[in-house]
């Protein structure tokens, strides 16, 4: 039997952690672009619209990350494809991400003040117009700080694929402790990493709201 | 796509299900009280309590909310035992919930105390109350009430995020969805029907907290 040293523990543990943040990125990015498309249609003026995305928030987030996981892995499963456990995970994290990030930027838009619309269209805007020089510029202004904050709870998320067999951080984590039988370390170790990912973003999305905010600050 | 969905376990298998919902539901309680309870405490330490404890607190809300619930589990059920800790299942998860929630209630019930207004504590000691009275009645009891919507959010975020349990074999739901998979091998539809419980407890507990919310803070007339 071969001995672990502690520097066989962290360099494993920090390989694994490549697909932590490779994930991460991808379900971001992918679910930025599926929640800014839903958004559209959330405060666009079709009823039909509306609802469906609605529905869909209420499903991701009225619901276990872990069984929409569960249920990508499975449900692909049904139409005879052999599903790798990284499309799962990558298709279900972009759809959960998708809907909070709607849902947040949804309150961006709506925090600005319906004047605004007013305004801009007695100046005779169309939507779009409406869209691209007044309401956007000033909602993606407000949006950043719970943007990037968000994006801890993506690479946090990502913890849970680890349980449909895709091999990131966390199971790195559980492999290594099979191996080594020292959990108290080697969880320790995985709890660190994860934090040396995370309390950065969780930082710069604290002194983005405090720069972004001034206007408002001395309410 | 040529599968036959079958639901017909169902009849078979719903005891273990509601087993599992009663777990769920249990943890949720527990760690729904006690992780609001602490929550409150470690926002007290870190508005008004004393200066060697701020830190403390501090550094234990940024550990909590920077990694993952499921890390956190396995740390305290597997790893915790190598310094002579051990407890159950059932306790390892909720003492997990209660850790969980603690630290995400602290910064928004501190959120609702650095909302009162500064003259307010000054009042309260101007009517004679004493620094814990002020706390309880000025400050705690509005600042909870202010943020009641958003702790109730994160009650209903730890009680889905529980699902993780199973994995340290935790008899929840997930963990009878699993059970009923690995006899049945119908796993898209027993997972689409745990899914279909988590929705609706979810739904349920909003609803109760909110109802909650309202029998806890009745309406005050003047603010």
């Amino acid at each position: 039997m071969s001995e672990f040293t502690t520097w066989d523990i962290v360099r494993n543990l920090l390989l694994a952690a490549r697909w932590t943040i490779l994930l991460s990125i991808v379900s971001f990015i992918g679910g930025g672009l599926v929640g800014a498309a839903l958004l559209f249609a959330r405060i666009g003026k079709r009823r039909l619209g509306q609802i469906f995305v609605k529905t869909y928030v209420e499903l991701f987030q009225g619901t276990p990350l872990l069984m929409q996981l569960f249920l990508a892995f499975f449900g692909l499963g049904l139409f005879g494809i052999d599903v790798p456990a990284w499309l799962a995970a990558g298709l279900a994290l972009i759809l959960w991400s998708a809907a909070f990030l709607t849902e947040i930027w949804r309150g961006c838009v709506e925090a600005i003040a319906r004047g605004q619309w007013e305004a801009s269209s007695s100046l005779g805007m169309g939507y779009i117009q409406q869209m691209r020089h007044v309401i956007l510029p000033q909602a993606l202004r407000i949006a950043v700080p719970p943007t990037v904050g968000f994006s801890v709870q993506v690479v946090k998320g990502t913890a849970l694929t680890s349980i449909i067999g895709f091999v990131e951080l966390s199971k790195a984590g559980t492999v290594v402790t099979n191996a080594t039988f020292e959990p108290f370390k080697v969880y320790g170790l995985v709890a660190l990493i994860y934090f040396c990912l995370c309390w950065p973003l969780s930082k710069s999305s604290q002194i983005l709201e405090r720069k972004l905010n001034v206007a408002h600050r001395n309410h | 796509m040529n599968y036959a969905f079958d639901f017909g376990w169902l009849l078979d298998y719903w005891p273990v299900l509601v087993k599992g919902i009663a777990v769920t539901l249990e943890l949720t309680l527990v760690g729904g009280v006690l992780g609001v309870s602490l929550g409150v405490a470690c926002a007290w330490a870190r508005a008004l309590g004393p200066g060697w404890l701020r830190p403390v607190v501090a550094a234990y809300v940024e550990l909590i909310r920077n990694t993952p619930f499921l890390i956190q589990l396995f740390f305290i059920f597997f790893g915790l035992p190598a310094l002579g800790v051990r407890m159950g299942e059932l306790e390892a998860a909720n003492l997990a919930m209660v850790i969980n929630l603690g630290a995400y209630g602290c910064e928004i019930v501190r959120a609702g105390i650095q909302a009162t207004p500064k003259g307010q504590f000054e009042a309260g000691a101007s009517l004679g109350m004493s620094r814990i009275q002020t706390f309880w009645y000025v400050v705690l009891i509005p600042a909870l009430q202010r943020i009641w919507p958003a702790l109730s959010s994160q009650i209903v975020i730890v009680m889905l995020g529980s699902a993780a349990v199973s994995q340290i074999a935790a008899e929840d739901l997930t963990f009878a969805a699993n059970f009923i998979q690995s006899r049945t091998f119908r796993a898209f539809e027993t997972y689409f029907v745990a899914t279909l419980i988590y929705l609706a407890l979810a739904i349920a507990l909003r609803q109760g907290l909110r109802g909650l919310g309202w029998t806890l803070f009745p309406k005050r007339t003047a603010r």
